[in-house]
């Protein structure tokens, strides 16, 4: 479907994590979540291996995005167990924070600060939650914005940056933060045509490194590319789950033959 | 992003309107001349529709009838130099500005003694040259500079105007009568042994049953509180020597600017609580600053006043008896704080529901989150609004004369009693002077609340 993806032969992808005891970044076992009385997630079971790269998709409205969501509690679930890289998400607001903490986010609308230049929207959250010395966080959020080919960009504000930028600053933003586990929640959804290449590039380059990735995108390409295993989500639960080659040559349920049949012309 | 430089194929030609394929990029030109330049603005702003030029002309009528008579009455035939009424009584003179000039030290200082003026002065100069720095906002070490005019300054001011030593005598323990029957009443340097012994065993008794109950981020909270209050009462109470004057001398722009400064820089950081509150998800709190805004919208100014002074001492338990100008600060504090809580609670309202996805993905506390993303854009988005209400506070604050608190109005109104300078347009002349001295302060507020705004604006809209 897009070939900017078409950059990495999937054998250059790094290995999956398989030592015994740490292989699990996320597990989420029997989620349930309603908003009043919709019910939008039902029964969700998933573990995701560390330096495994997921894509999720669905129609919109399936509960992707509240899957996703719910990992760093930006969602309250309602029912099941959620363990983020070994700690269990409950009310507890320290614990909630320790998961933030090695959990990166990046939205379909960026979410950058527009009050903070490109540099200070990099700098914060080392500085207040990491507790790093200003300079340190400095040459961290240069390290970044260099990674992701916008260095000369820095003091600038975000709304002096095209789309593709503004997301590429975002996903430097969430590295800052050393995430061990990076979120996607439809990055190139907002973006021109003409800007998608830059972002998933960088995307891709984060999966060569072996970062533990879940992505909500319709980005067929990437997914084939980068994805150890792709999701189909349909009315709030997992409908098809497989290795991307065989769920793209053959799906097995059919509401998942219909969406690709859709998506895929 | 890069556009292929490669020069356009020169075969391919359009033959017709059907198909088209450019082949020199069209370079940008300039406007057409009518656009721009004077005529041009005037074209487009003044005459760009039959309306809009009847407006231009009535416009221009109307300043043609307003402005003449208002510089004829001030400046022509105005009159500059006397003594007394006889210079003003002529017919046809204009405005008596020796009657300002003459009155001028009451209009400021009201009833303040004369030879302990210089002590206004001090507070003003000092006031200045701390909040010059504070507004310019490309000056270095806005921390250090917003301690001492927030911190240190009302301190300092505070013991200049009233004369300091306020002979604490009572805090805590005494109102138990446990510390006098030991001590007596001794005076150590003008400070009273029993008040502070009261002081220090208090502070150490909260400290360390905070260290008991094992909250040691209270215990170090308290011992904060503790010193910084200890401090300040500490320099209220030394005797320095300054003959007391009591607030109801005070008067003149000097109340003016003491209602209005304190009434802002209290408001503002109430206001914001109140509005947090009213957005904060727990219920006590949420309803607390629910009650507190609706009830101070909900009462005129003058009623607040008016139950601050007259009332208020009726319920307030004997010997406690709060000043008077005191009272009328914290009404107005809490008046316009209730104001500035639903316009800020406006600007929250308004800050996309990703920012707070944002902050609190990359494991900001709320805190963190409030003070560093969502207040600051927040309060930038109602700076108009923020300010609308100091302008209205600073001008509201001639409402404390129906509390014989007299401010600068109030004193220009005093001074229109005196027979010596009883004249025809001594009435005109004040009010106009007082209109002059309003506008100076309310149009500077909003100049620079402009200024402000447009610093602040980095959303590079076009």
């Amino acid at each position: 479907m897009n070939e900017a993806t078409s950059i990495v032969a999937s054998d250059e992808l790094p290995a999956v994590h398989t030592e015994p005891g740490r292989e699990t970044a996320v597990e989420l076992i029997g989620v349930h979540k309603w908003y009043g009385e919709f019910h939008v997630l039902k029964d969700i079971n998933l573990r995701v291996r560390r330096g495994e790269r997921i894509v999720i998709c669905g129609p919109s409205g399936s509960g992707k995005s509240t899957m996703i969501r719910c990992i760093n509690r930006l969602e309250e679930h309602q029912k099941g167990t959620i363990v983020v890289d070994g700690i269990e998400l409950t009310n507890d607001l320290k614990r909630i924070d320790e998961i933030r903490r090695e959990v990166g986010m990046c939205f379909q609308h960026f979410n950058l600060f527009p009050h903070l230049t490109i540099l200070e929207n990099c700098t914060l959250a080392p500085i207040w939650v990491r507790k790093m010395p200003k300079k340190d966080a400095e040459e961290l959020a240069m390290h970044f914005l260099k990674k992701v080919k916008i260095p000369e960009q820095a003091n600038k504000y975000p709304g002096q940056l095209s789309g593709g930028q503004q997301q590429r600053v975002a996903i430097a933003r969430a590295l800052c933060m050393k995430p061990k586990i990076m979120l996607f929640d439809e990055p190139t959804s907002a973006l021109d045509p003409e800007m998608v290449k830059e972002v998933l590039e960088t995307m891709v380059s984060l999966a060569e490194e072996g970062m533990t990735m879940l992505c909500v995108t319709h980005e067929m390409g990437f997914a084939r590319q980068v994805a150890n295993r792709v999701i189909f989500m349909d009315a709030g639960q997992i409908i098809e789950m497989n290795e991307p080659d065989a769920f793209f040559s053959n799906p097995q349920h059919e509401r998942t033959r219909l969406f690709l049949s859709q998506i895929l012309h | 992003m890069n556009v292929p430089a490669e020069p356009f194929a020169a075969e391919i030609v359009a033959v017709d309107d059907h198909t088209f394929v450019r082949r020199e990029m069209q370079a940008a030109l300039p406007p057409p001349r009518r656009q721009v330049g004077i005529i041009g603005w005037m074209r487009e702003n003044l005459f760009s529709s039959i309306l809009n030029t009847i407006l231009t002309l009535v416009g221009i009528a109307l300043v043609l009838l307003i402005v003449p008579p208002l510089v004829r009455f001030l400046v022509i035939d105005a009159v500059w130099t006397g003594d007394n009424r006889e210079a003003c009584l002529a017919p046809g003179t204009g405005a008596c500005w020796p009657f300002v000039k003459a009155k001028f030290g009451q209009f400021i200082y009201g009833f303040y003694p004369i030879d302990q003026r210089w002590r206004v002065n001090v507070v003003f100069a000092l006031g200045a040259a701390l909040l010059a720095p504070l507004l310019v906002l490309s000056w270095p070490g806005k921390k250090l500079n917003a301690f001492l005019f927030f911190g240190v300054y009302p301190v300092i001011a505070f013991i200049l105007l009233t004369g300091g030593n306020i002979n604490a005598s009572a805090f805590l323990l005494q109102r138990f009568n446990l510390i006098r029957p030991l001590t007596g009443d001794v005076t150590v340097a003008g400070l009273n042994v029993a008040f502070w012994a009261d002081y220090i065993l208090t502070a150490v008794g909260a400290g360390l049953g905070a260290l008991l109950g094992n909250a040691r981020g209270l215990a170090r909270a308290v011992a904060a509180t503790m010193l910084v209050l200890g401090v300040i009462i500490l320099a209220w109470d030394i005797d320095f020597g300054l003959q007391p004057v009591e607030t109801r001398q005070w008067g003149g722009l000097l109340v003016t600017l003491v209602i209005a400064v304190t009434g802002i820089v209290t408001s503002l950081p109430l206001g914001i609580l109140l509005a947090l509150g009213r957005r904060s998800k727990m219920p006590i709190v949420r309803l607390l600053s629910i009650i507190f805004i609706e009830f101070w919208r909900g009462v005129p100014l003058i009623t607040v006043l008016f139950f601050a002074t007259y009332m208020l001492p009726l319920f307030l338990p004997t010997g406690t008896n709060p000043d008077g100008l005191l009272r009328a600060l914290v009404g107005v504090a809490m008046f316009t704080a209730a104001y500035l809580a639903e316009t800020v609670r406006g600007g929250l309202q308004a800050i996309p529901k990703g920012q707070y996805e944002g902050a609190m993905a990359m494991g900001l506390t709320w805190g963190q989150m409030m003070r560093l993303i969502i207040l600051p854009q927040a309060l930038t988005l109602v700076i108009p609004s923020i300010v609308n209400s100091f302008i209205s506070l600073f001008k509201d604050t001639t409402l404390v004369l129906i509390v014989s608190i007299f401010d600068f109005l109030g004193q220009l109104r005093a001074a229109f009693t005196d027979p010596n300078w009883a004249s025809p347009v001594t009435l005109y002349t004040g009010f106009a002077f007082a209109g002059i001295v309003y506008f100076l302060f309310c149009f500077g507020m909003s100049r620079y609340s402009m200024f402000v705004e447009r610093r602040l604006d980095t959303s590079h809209r076009h």
